[in-house]
Formats: C-alpha cells, structure tokens, sequence
C-alpha cells in the first residue's frame, strides 16, 4: 500500500468482518518523540491464540474465497521497514486490536494519505456499524464519532452522497487544522 | 482562516439532503436507489478500490443520482479488482471487473442511466477452476 490511510481502511475491513458493531481508529502523530501510531480496535469475534500466531503469515487466511491474506502481513511490513511494530491482541469473543508504530521521519515510512476520504468511506461504507475516529498530533487532538454524527442527521443515513463529501472535507480541516496548531507552537 | 467544517453545520447538508431525497424516494426505501458495492479488501484496496469508490460517490451525486455506494469484501476475483457490483432498482445485480476511473464514468453514463450493459462484466456463474 502506498499510504498508511489505505491499510488503515484494509484492517478495518478485518473488523468488519469479525462483526464488529463498534470500532474505534485513533491515529497519533509526534514528531517530537519520533513517533506516528495507528490503534484499531474492535468489539469483534476476536481470535483464539492459534489464529493469533498465524494472522501475519502471509499464506494463512480464514477466508475460504482465496488461499492468501496480505492485509496485516502488509501493514507488519511497512512498520518494521520504518522502524517500528505491529502489535495486535485479542481475545475471543471480546475483540481486537491492532497498534501499529511508526518512526515518524524514517524515509521509509509511507505517507498518510487521503485520512480524511477514507474515514469517511469507511463510515459510509459500512452504516451498521459505529465507529469512532481520534487524530492526535502532540497534545492537540481532535475526534469524531457516529453517534453525535448520526445526531446531527436526524433521519438522513449517512450513506447519503452529500454527507459522505461533507464528513471527508470536515476531517481533513480539521487533521490539517491540527497540523498548523502545531506548527505556530513549535515557533514560540 | 475560515471557519471549520463541523457537524454543526452539517444540520444545513442534511435538510438540504433531505428534501432532495423526499422528492425521489418518498421516505425510507432503498430498493428505488441505484445500489453500488465496491469490494475493497486487500487486494482491492491496492488496485485502487479507494479512487474509485471516491469517484462514483462524487460523480454520482455531481449527476443528481440518487445512490447508496458501500463497501463489501473480497468476492474472490482478485485478478479482476477494482470490482464493483451495481444493483439497478428492480434488477439482478451485476459485477464489473478492472474498474478505474474511466471505466466506472462509462457504468454511470450507459449503464446506470441507459440500462446498456458495458465491458467488463464478471458472468455470475464463472467459477474458479480449481473449485
């Protein structure tokens, strides 16, 4: 993948298929700790420590209309490339996490990409499930969920075209918005 | 700098959304809207799932479609992503195979407007050999 938004929609993906009906996709990013983090986390199926020890191996996978399964080799991949890790726990019938890091300015390190198209597709993507989503950079953070976003819509689903447009130009302000908080206070 | 995108604002989206949307379906009922699924697992998402997704919810609103564009899994034609499955109110569903850009304008402006069917479609009974 070329961007880590694309694995984060790939992993989500996972969650949706265990059956999840709540995720959460927090993302921090500090460049002053050399550290960019991705967690998601679900309330899913989870897995059984047997299943665990496999999910990175690129040739198992629970699907039965394939023989391969790239997404979290993938995404091991490119953190371990950068200097960082892949994490994931679980447990069944309780859910399951994946914490991916990243050395911040390691060259390798894919860029993040279109976060706020992809949150958005994911959320309209998949309207029966609730999902919160949290972007940190240094100690300014800014989050959004389903709940309050289904609020705010009364009774329009927000699967609705207009809404989908509306919610990735609103999260990429504000990421961006984030961003230049911190840069003014690297200045002082 | 102007003011932020927030869901405050987005009360104003919804009444507009909603009173377009009254107008074509008269309340809930998804079976009168154009239905696309765009398979977006790995491989999917790495032949460029996202763009296209992005482009037909774009697009379609742009052309005053009334459809719901959602995500579904691998359907097992890896060789053949980005693939989409286009459900017409009414109809079976279809599944095209290599959808980028130019390939899924040309879904919304013959199939889904006309009804004629484009290149690319995956017959509902090919199946692997091996199966």
């Amino acid at each position: 993948m070329k961007e880590l938004a694309l694995h984060i929609l790939d992993i989500t993906q996972n969650s949706v298929r265990a059956k999840a009906t709540f995720i959460e996709i927090n993302i921090l990013e500090s460049p002053v700790t050399d550290i960019l983090k991705i967690t998601i986390s679900d309330n899913g199926c989870g897995m059984s420590k047997d299943v665990l020890k496999n999910v990175t191996d690129p040739f198992y996978t629970t699907r039965t209309t394939r023989h391969v399964g790239l997404g979290l080799p993938l995404f091991k991949m490119n953190a371990i490339q950068s200097g960082g890790s892949l994490d994931i726990t679980s447990e069944p019938g309780r859910g399951t996490t994946v914490e991916a890091s990243f050395s911040y300015s390691n060259i390798d390190r894919p860029p993040m990409g279109d976060i706020g198209g992809t949150i958005a597709l994911i959320i309209s993507g998949n309207p029966e499930i609730d999902f919160r989503f949290s972007y940190q950079v240094e100690s300014k953070r800014w989050s959004v969920d389903t709940t309050e976003l289904r609020e705010a819509l009364g009774e329009t689903p927000v699967t609705d075209l207009k809404v989908v447009k509306y919610l990735k130009e609103m999260i990429t302000e504000n990421i961006n918005e984030l961003n230049e908080e911190n840069l003014i206070d690297d200045k002082y | 700098m102007g003011k932020l995108k927030s869901l405050a604002d987005l009360k104003k989206i919804q009444e507009e959304a909603r009173s377009k949307l009254d107008l074509r379906v008269k309340g809930d009922n998804p079976e009168s809207l154009v239905q696309i699924k765009v398979a977006m697992a790995t491989c999917g998402i790495a032949s460029g799932a996202k763009e296209v997704m992005n482009f037909l919810v774009e697009e379609l609103d742009k052309r005053g479609i009334g459809a719901i564009v959602t995500q579904t899994g691998c359907m097992g034609y890896c060789y053949a992503e980005p693939t989409i499955e286009v459900k017409l109110p009414g109809q079976e569903p279809l599944v095209y195979g290599f959808v980028d850009r130019k390939r899924a304008d040309e879904i919304i402006e013959k199939y889904i407007k006309n009804g004629e069917l484009v290149d690319g479609i995956i017959p509902v009974n090919y199946e692997k050999i091996d199966q």
